[in-house]
């Protein structure tokens, strides 16, 4: 690579002959790339070929289903074109009120989690990153809830957060509230407590990963950061962070994918009540086309959604780019 | 509760894993038929009474039968035993019995059935059944009804009618399970209330007693299930429906059913529940001595056996102008098949009378036997809880028999549960199911044909 620019740079500045050191790197480089051949993508070819079987040709034919009213166990499979796409977008159709109450519930959902779930983990992560007696032990505590199914948390925090039977109002009461605290079927009292459950659930997962990016950074940028007389904070701001950078995007991208694909929680915890409030996207397409048996809509929408990430993760990647000053 | 498929509930985890399945996928080998006794089965109790109905045979060769349903609670065994005795009396048949959860169950049955994989005979909901043999899942099973010489006469009529779709019948008719009204009778002998109530100033006179008795809250109300087949049951007594005849309106937000909501959003309102009751706090609560009446299925009969809770239980009261109850049904079904074997098909329906046949030994599963020689035998009126529900059979009340019909059942949950929490009245609550309701009709009914 070094040799490659001088060489090109000759090249350009005239028909001088090319040194012969830089000859034989121009030259070796121009092999090395022939030569390598089908190498390359023969060692992709297995994720390829994954990833043509199990997302490419799904998705494909997911269009396909979503420009029809689509039900596999019916002969008739009546083409609507982007009629399913229009009645998402027309106030005072079959499916328009529900799956805009389902965006919207979801798009909540992952501005309150997103936000916590970057910047607790992190937090944990540095008091986890110092030494102190039981280090390993705590590493492993905040990580625990992150092994169980959102299956077992579901039905555990149910029964722990009913409004009149469970243990938290049970506390709640003892510290001298008046009434009730209906954590799984009133606003806002279900977004709290569904971000808090995902956020004790999740929390580990994020903060472990934080942990390894942190064990990555060099401890002399610490030192020399140090000597020159830097703070805390500043040590923080100017070490610590610009050393996360690649794992904070990591994290950021990740969490808002998976806030935006919330399922389970609110299908066990509050089963999308009160009403549809708390009922998310996914949950709406899996009744949609699951329940209901209405493929066709439910693909729509979750073209629909998909388009929603896919610009928000083009947003965040437009945030995060290599900045050249 | 989103749900709009039909499952009874068994005590708490039962239908969180249901949800969960039904949705996840995940958690199925946990929610396995452990734990339920299977003492109750006793005696045997086997002798059914016959209906001289012979008419099925089957000599073929060997044939092995796909048995799947979703009796995961205490039913199971119940069901797996009587599975075993007709597999011994039946050398030439072998009859394979898959469980899982009923939610699970009615998205993968219609996919195993199309990728050509479905099993041979089902079990399904009296609700479901319109839905399935809509869309190709089931098949018609007149000619079975016809040599077994089944017939209106040996069921009620409700029931039997509920298993045609489009003028051929698709299920035959195993059980029906009713809602009933359980009371605490530790918590009456308190109040000084002698007997269950039977009309609506009894049933609030008695709450009145309750309260003054010191019982907080005597009459738990639900938000979601099992309040909307409260709603259904108290929707038929003040008159009302759900959908109109022809399956092309939604009803239920008509005065009866205003009506109805209304009494239901009341116990909330007069403090006799509690506010915003989440799933299975009413039952949990009715478990733990905090809560004196429960509505709910006959099925929760076996769960409550087991307690020490001094209880019981008879038919729902009347609140409004004429008797009504909702129940289900557990129909025996035939799965299409893509190279349909007569073998297979003929053994089925041997298999499938004989079940319906010991319905007796069913009964004691906590079910109403759907054959009227069962439901009158000794051996049936011997059950005191089951036999106590089954005197609501005149006036059950089957969700309506349309294809797609769940989705409509949820949008009424969600209107009910939206009025129960007091987001919204009673009517606006209904009006608005209705209104998304009317338009899943119409949707269903250009889809299906109907």
């Amino acid at each position: 690579m070094a040799a490659a620019g001088p060489s090109s740079a000759e090249q350009a500045g005239g028909g001088r002959p090319l040194p012969p050191l830089a000859r034989a790197a121009r030259t070796r480089g121009t092999r090395s790339i022939g030569g390598a051949g089908i190498t390359p993508y023969l060692f992709l070819l297995p994720y390829l070929a994954l990833f043509t079987m199990f997302i490419a040709l799904p998705a494909v034919y997911g269009f396909w289903v979503s420009l029809h009213n689509w039900d596999f166990q019916l002969p008739n499979k009546p083409w609507v074109g982007f009629q399913n796409y229009v009645d998402l977008f027309t106030p005072g159709s079959l499916t328009s009120r529900d799956f805009w109450q389902a965006m919207e519930a979801t798009g909540k959902f992952t501005l309150f989690s997103v936000p916590l779930l970057v910047v607790l983990p992190l937090g944990v992560a540095l008091i986890l990153n110092q030494k102190f007696p039981g280090r390993n032990f705590f590493r492993a505590v905040y990580f625990a809830p992150y092994v169980l199914g959102v299956a077992v948390i579901g039905v555990l925090w149910t029964l722990l957060l009913d409004p009149n039977i469970g243990v938290v109002n049970y506390y709640v009461e003892k510290v001298g509230a008046q009434e009730n605290i209906a954590w799984t079927n009133s606003l806002p009292w279900a977004w709290i407590a569904l971000v808090a459950v995902t956020i004790w659930w999740t929390l580990g997962y994020n903060a472990v990963i934080y942990l390894a990016g942190l064990q990555d950074i060099p401890r002399e940028l610490y030192e020399a950061a140090k000597v020159d007389g830097a703070s805390r904070w500043g040590r923080f701001r100017n070490v610590t962070l610009p050393g996360l950078r690649p794992v904070l995007i990591f994290i950021v991208t990740i969490t808002i994918l998976a806030s935006a694909n919330m399922f389970g929680q609110s299908w066990l915890i509050t089963q999308g009540a009160p009403g549809n409030e708390t009922r998310t996207a996914i949950m709406l397409i899996a009744q949609e086309g699951l329940q209901s048996f209405r493929m066709g809509s439910a693909a729509a929408m979750s073209f629909v959604l998909a388009t929603f990430l896919l610009m928000i993760s083009l947003v965040n990647l437009f945030v995060f780019r290599e900045r050249k000053s | 509760m989103a749900n709009d498929l039909p499952f009874e509930r068994r005590p708490l985890t039962r239908k969180r894993f249901m949800q969960l399945t039904a949705g996840a996928g995940a958690g199925l080998a946990l929610a396995g038929c452990g734990g339920s006794s299977a003492d109750e089965a006793g005696g045997g109790g086997g002798e059914a009474a016959e209906t001289g109905a012979a008419g099925a045979e089957y000599t073929g060769p060997n044939v092995s039968l796909q048995f799947w349903n979703g009796f995961t609670g205490g039913d199971g065994p119940f069901m797996r035993e009587m599975v075993d005795r007709f597999n011994t009396e039946h050398p030439n048949i072998k009859v394979k019995m898959v469980v899982q959860q009923w939610g699970d169950y009615y998205q993968k049955v219609p996919a195993a059935v199309a990728a050509g994989r479905g099993p041979d005979v089902g079990v399904m909901h009296v609700d479901t059944l319109a839905t399935n043999a809509a869309r190709n899942v089931i098949i018609p099973l007149d000619d079975l009804a016809e040599t077994l010489d089944l017939s209106e006469q040996d069921y009620a009529k409700v029931v039997w009618d509920a298993g045609v779709y489009q003028e051929e019948r698709y299920g035959i008719p195993l059980d029906t399970h009713p809602l009933g009204f359980y009371f605490n009778k530790a918590h009456m002998d308190k109040a000084g209330i002698d007997k269950a109530p039977i009309t609506a100033e009894e049933h609030e006179e008695a709450l009145q007693k309750l309260k003054s008795a010191g019982i907080q809250h005597p009459f738990w109300q639900s938000s979601t299930w099992p309040a909307h087949l409260m709603f259904t049951s108290l929707l038929g007594q003040f008159g009302g429906s759900i959908v109109n005849e022809d399956g092309s309106e939604a009803t239920f937000a008509d005065d009866p059913g205003v009506e109805a909501l209304t009494w239901m959003v009341n116990l909330v309102k007069e403090g006799y529940s509690p506010k915003n009751v989440a799933s299975d706090a009413d039952y949990i609560a009715f478990k733990n001595q905090k809560n004196s009446f429960h509505w709910d299925g006959i099925w929760q009969t076996q769960d409550l056996k087991k307690t020490k809770l001094n209880w019981d239980v008879t038919v729902l009261p009347q609140i409004g102008e004429e008797q009504a109850t909702w129940a289900g049904s557990h129909n025996l079904v035939i799965m299409k098949q893509r190279r349909p074997d007569d073998n297979k098909i003929q053994a089925g329906k041997v298999f499938i009378n004989w079940i319906s046949e010991q319905s007796i030994e069913w009964a004691q599963a906590g079910q109403v036997p759907a054959r009227n020689t069962v439901r009158n035998s000794a051996q049936f009126k011997g059950l005191e809880h089951q036999s106590e529900l089954a005197k609501q059979q005149d006036y059950v009340v089957f969700f309506p028999s349309y294809p797609g019909i769940g989705d409509i059942i949820a949008e009424m949950e969600q209107a009910v549960n939206r009025a129960v929490l007091g987001k919204q009245s009673p009517q606006q609550s209904l009006q608005q199911g209705a209104s998304k309701a009317d338009k899943l009709l119409q949707d269903n009914k250009k889809k299906y044909d109907y």
